[in-house]
């Protein structure tokens, strides 16, 4: 086979994004998908193309954990490292892999064959340990499995010709409520909308005006179904709660600037929370409902273009999701003059991300979109007046989405009838951890954690603790369990990770704590050099090191962060430590050899080398590790 | 007349810069005599430290010597500030990090030309360097610290008086933050 100019492959990507530089990390991630890895020659080229500098190019490309900027094997290996994944023994089966394939982990090996490393967690933990490979998820990963694929890895068999067994991912739905056993047709819920108000349709055609003039005229019909979001009382399921309804509304009233105003509608299915992965199983089992709603969304706010922000992680689903908007496209539910209505243009497109847990935050996601890093924005202003390339635009979650598909269809009162008086509809738990039946549970609001532990098969006496919507949510102790799922008591974007007493919750904080730091965006030093120091206070007690000045440590640095962190990640990142702290502090005090100070390192083992160098042995080439306290 | 205040300093790995400059405090050290007796300091040559409130510490920790004496000061002195990059980063000293310790002296004391005839010196007298060179807060607890290279004098006597006259030290414009 003759090897393709690398130039030539570039700048077939090229004009397949139209030389654009807001399409930036889907030229990066296309060409890399040929090139292997992101040479700094090939960024210069794209820079040219795109008409960017190349600093700007360079520094997109090293912003995403899965852009490489030096030389990847050609089987590049990530082992998924959230808690979950290590509680099924991850981290003993990379060690595994690595022995067989004679390689370090984070090192290429010297054929460029393949290269091991960790990743944050690829929402398979109700099937871990897991991996990627090439950005393929393999889940339910064994010794035998492992030795499957490094022979795979070690005789060069393409992925495509890999067992299929290998990739299969499961929804493991356990509990459906409202959302997961709706019984709608695609399209019922959009015209149901659109028919809400027949007679004033008649009278907009009769006075031929667009769908589009209409609604900026407060036309009543997607202000009809404004209302019954608004009176449906529905709010974010991304974690942060906003009302939906004041946010599309927003977006409705907001004019956009420039001569191409044009609203925008976002379906946030990044993910990346650790513990979460229940937007991946909507998508992979109600991707109409999902793109449903986005259109509904459109209809309300006056939106001409959609777009899914897709995590890298999940890039897998892409053929199964551009078969279902293919299929609305053939069935007037997307594209021009949706189910007949004039004027009524919408269409959504699917962009990747590229391993960036920041990029989850709404405006840090519309900056990726904008094929930048992915920081977040001063808000305000906020997104439903300036996103996406300045315009308004609404970011919704994956579930957010498929709940107003759902109000559309049946109304605003029948789901406020649904939950508890301030969280309204169901919820989608993550399921994950110590328990028999891991998986996706959908509950009214208002159920409490015991209920969930004893249909997941939790034993409640053997379970110590609950994380609740994942690191940057809470940590529960067995006393809490009466405590609610919904935002009066319990918010959460849908993690449950469950550990049972065995389990040691000063590893579990630990982990997070690696987590934070390798995810900070780095643009606000409380973040990028807080989440750091964390993380080295929680191996410094790790290693023996600690005492109680660190954990007051921990406190200083949760109050910096609390205090002076630019968005929600640096707000977060403390939480582990600090719930931990509060309720398993003996897990951390085990750690301590004194309670009032313990060095660093350990300072006899410090002379080691110069004690090697020399020769010597005397009594002055030795330090006591403890300082004698003088009376 | 109430008794003075105690108040020892040392230069552990850095270049007595940080001890420069509490000099140029200049003639308001005649004024912080008065209120302060200096114990174990170069400016006294006293050898060891007894019981003080405040000890003053500039540099790293590079060698077994530098552990001693940190915790010398830390069994004697109530308040201790790390004063300086070097005693709060390993700064300058700390760029060997990077090297292997072996290396180093297999480089200074064996393979470079015009040094290597006495080979690497084992003498127990000297102190045995340590593999990595730590800042101070590694080895013992350390209640402050002051940071700059070196702090400027100002900042050193506002520290200082801060502490004398009970306050909790607090730096503001011009002495820790420039623009």
């Amino acid at each position: 086979m003759p090897m393709k100019d690398p130039a030539d492959i570039i700048d077939a990507v090229l004009s397949r994004h139209r030389d654009d530089p807001t399409r930036l990390l889907q030229i990066l991630r296309e060409t890399q998908e040929e090139l292997g890895w992101l040479s700094r020659k090939t960024l210069a080229f794209i820079a040219r193309g795109t008409r960017q500098p190349l600093a700007r190019v360079e520094g997109v490309a090293s912003f995403y954990s899965f852009f490489h900027t030096r030389p990847m094997g050609r089987y590049r290996v990530l082992w998924s490292d959230n808690i979950t994944d290590r509680m099924l023994g991850s981290a003993r089966l990379m060690k595994e892999m690595c022995q067989k394939l004679w390689l370090e982990p984070g090192h290429v090996s010297e054929d460029g064959l393949v290269s091991v490393a960790t990743t944050s967690c690829t929402g398979m933990c109700d099937q871990g340990p897991a991996l990627l490979v090439n950005y393929n998820a393999i889940p339910r990963l064994t010794s035998q499995r492992v030795a499957q694929i490094v022979e795979l890895i070690r005789t060069e068999t393409p992925i495509s010709a890999w067992p299929g067994e290998f990739f299969q991912v499961d929804d493991n739905i356990r509990r459906r409520d409202i959302l997961l056993a709706n019984r709608l047709n695609r399209g019922d819920a959009l015209r149901t909308a659109i028919v809400r108000s027949p007679t004033v349709q008649a009278e907009s055609s009769a006075n031929e005006r667009t769908w589009q003039d209409s609604n900026l005229a407060s036309a009543p019909g997607p202000l009809l179904t404004l209302e019954e979001i608004k009176r449906a009382n529905l709010r974010g399921r991304g974690g942060a709660g906003f009302a939906t309804g004041t946010k599309w509304e927003a977006c409705r009233n907001a004019a956009g600037s420039g001569p191409e105003s044009a609203h925008c509608v976002i379906c946030n299915a990044d993910e990346g929370e650790p513990g979460t992965f229940k937007d991946r199983v909507l998508l992979t089992t109600q991707a109409d409902l999902v793109f449903e709603g986005m259109t509904i969304a459109a209809y309300v706010v006056g939106a001409r273009l959609g777009m899914v922000y897709l995590r890298g992680e999940y890039r897998y689903l892409r053929d199964h999701l551009e078969k279902i908007l293919t299929r609305r496209r053939s069935e007037h539910l997307l594209g021009h003059n949706i189910l007949n209505q004039a004027g009524f243009d919408f269409d959504i497109e699917i962009h990747f991300g590229a391993g960036a847990y920041i990029c989850g935050e709404e405006s840090a996601l519309i900056e990726s979109l904008e094929g930048k890093r992915g920081v977040p924005r001063n808000r305000p202003p906020f997104p439903v007046t300036h996103g996406y390339l300045g315009q308004p635009t609404i970011v919704n979650n994956v579930e957010t989405l498929a709940a107003a598909a759902l109000i559309a269809a049946n109304g605003g009162d029948w789901f406020r009838s649904i939950g508890t008086e301030k969280s309204a509809g169901s919820k989608i738990l993550s399921v994950s951890g110590d328990c028999e039946r891991p998986g996706i549970y959908e509950y009214p609001f208002g159920v409490n954690v015991a209920e969930v532990l004893s249909d997941c098969g939790a034993i409640p006496a053997k379970t110590q603790a609950v994380q609740i919507s994942g690191p940057s949510g809470v940590c529960i102790a067995s006393d809490e369990f009466q405590r609610r799922i919904g935002f009066e008591d319990l918010a959460t974007a849908g993690a449950f990770m469950v550990f049972n007493n065995e389990r040691d919750m000063f590893e579990v904080a630990r982990n997070f704590s690696h987590f934070f730091a390798h995810e900070s965006c780095g643009f606000c030093t409380p973040c990028r050099v807080g989440t750091t120091l964390l993380k080295n206070c929680m191996d410094k007690i790790e290693a023996g090191h600690g005492s109680e000045y660190d954990i007051n440590e921990i406190f200083k640095i949760n109050h910096l962060l609390q205090t002076a962190s630019h968005c929600g990640l640096g707000h977060t990142a403390c939480n582990p430590m600090f719930d931990t702290l509060q309720k398993f502090r003996p897990a951390y005090q085990r750690r301590f050899k004194s309670l009032a100070f313990e060095p660093a390192f350990d300072l006899d083992l410090a002379l080691s080398q110069a004690r090697q160098m020399t020769g010597r042995d005397d009594a002055d080439a030795h330090l006591k590790n403890t300082m004698e306290v003088k009376e | 007349m109430s008794q003075k205040i105690k108040v020892a300093t040392t230069s552990l790995a850095g270049c007595f810069g940080c001890h420069m400059s509490f000099l140029d405090i200049d003639e308001r050290l005649l004024e912080l005599l008065e209120l302060i007796e200096f114990d174990r300091s170069p400016l006294t040559d006293i050898k060891h430290c007894g019981p003080c409130d405040l000890g003053i510490i500039e540099g790293g920790v590079c060698n077994a010597e530098n552990v001693h004496v940190l915790r010398e000061f830390r069994q004697n002195c109530k308040i201790l500030v790390a004063v300086g990059a070097c005693a709060i980063n390993g700064g300058l000293p700390a760029q060997r990090n990077h090297l292997d310790l072996r290396d180093v002296l297999e480089e200074v004391y064996q393979t470079e030309p015009g040094l290597t005839h006495g080979g690497i010196p084992n003498d127990p007298e000297l102190p045995l360097p340590l593999n990595k060179v730590h800042p101070i807060h590694e080895v013992v607890k350390i209640d402050y610290f002051l940071p700059g290279c070196p702090p400027p004098a100002d900042a050193i006597w506002k520290f200082v008086t801060d502490l004398l006259a009970g306050r909790t030290p607090t730096l503001g414009h011009g002495l820790i933050h420039y623009d």
